[in-house]
């Protein structure tokens, strides 16, 4: 199960609409992919907390043996 | 998963994390990590003589779905010191490269090599 990089950035923005959204196709297997988030939304949260509302924005695609997603490379931060 | 079974896997769960410093639970083991990103974190762990309890969750599937449920995070590997889940495999990446694992450590009183964390921050420039 394949995932396009045009979803995952749509899944972000939506639920970060002001983010600065970079995704990187890492093995060109729609499996393996980073993700750059840089939003507003993150100022005062710990590292943890920032991916787990990434993670949470993508309503399961990672998740289970067979997610659609296996690999995110994320990296967030607020903006500076 | 029966309610039971999701219990008991929750309960083995926190009695390893509670019951370690350091707990990274991964696929495969600490000397024969099965995936990329457990490899990478228990192969900094190990490098900075860390000692750790590895909970290979290939070898349960209610363990490997169950510990996602207990941290509410979709990854493996997840690492937790003292009760507290750090991180996967970005994070703890990104806090051995800044020097943030070592502080960590230090204020839990967990023991590891200082200049192997030096080392691995000055190979990766």
């Amino acid at each position: 199960m394949a995932i396009e990089a045009a979803e995952i950035e749509k899944l972000i923005r939506e639920a970060f609409p002001t983010a600065d959204v970079t995704i990187t196709d890492l093995a060109g297997d729609g499996n393996h992919y980073a993700a750059n988030v840089v939003a507003e939304e993150f100022r005062g949260m710990n590292r943890v907390q920032q991916q787990r509302a990434v993670y949470a924005a993508l309503k399961g695609k990672m998740d289970g043996a067979q997610g659609e997603l296996h690999a995110l490379a994320l990296t967030t931060k607020a903006p500076d | 998963m029966t309610d039971a079974a999701t219990t008991d896997v929750q309960a083995a769960i926190k009695a390893d994390v509670e019951g370690n410093d350091v707990v990274l639970f991964m696929k495969g083991t600490s000397s024969m990590p099965q995936c990329g990103f457990s490899a990478r974190v228990a192969g900094v762990l190990n490098y900075m003589g860390v000692t750790f309890k590895d909970v290979n969750v290939l070898a349960d599937p209610d363990l490997r779905q169950g510990i996602k449920d207990f941290s509410d995070w979709p990854t493996v590997p997840q690492l937790y010191v003292k009760g507290e889940f750090v991180g996967g495999c970005d994070i703890i990446t990104e806090m051995t490269l800044s020097g943030e694992l070592d502080a960590l450590f230090d204020q839990k009183g967990v023991s590891y090599n200082k200049e192997a964390a030096e080392k691995i921050r000055e190979a990766n420039g």
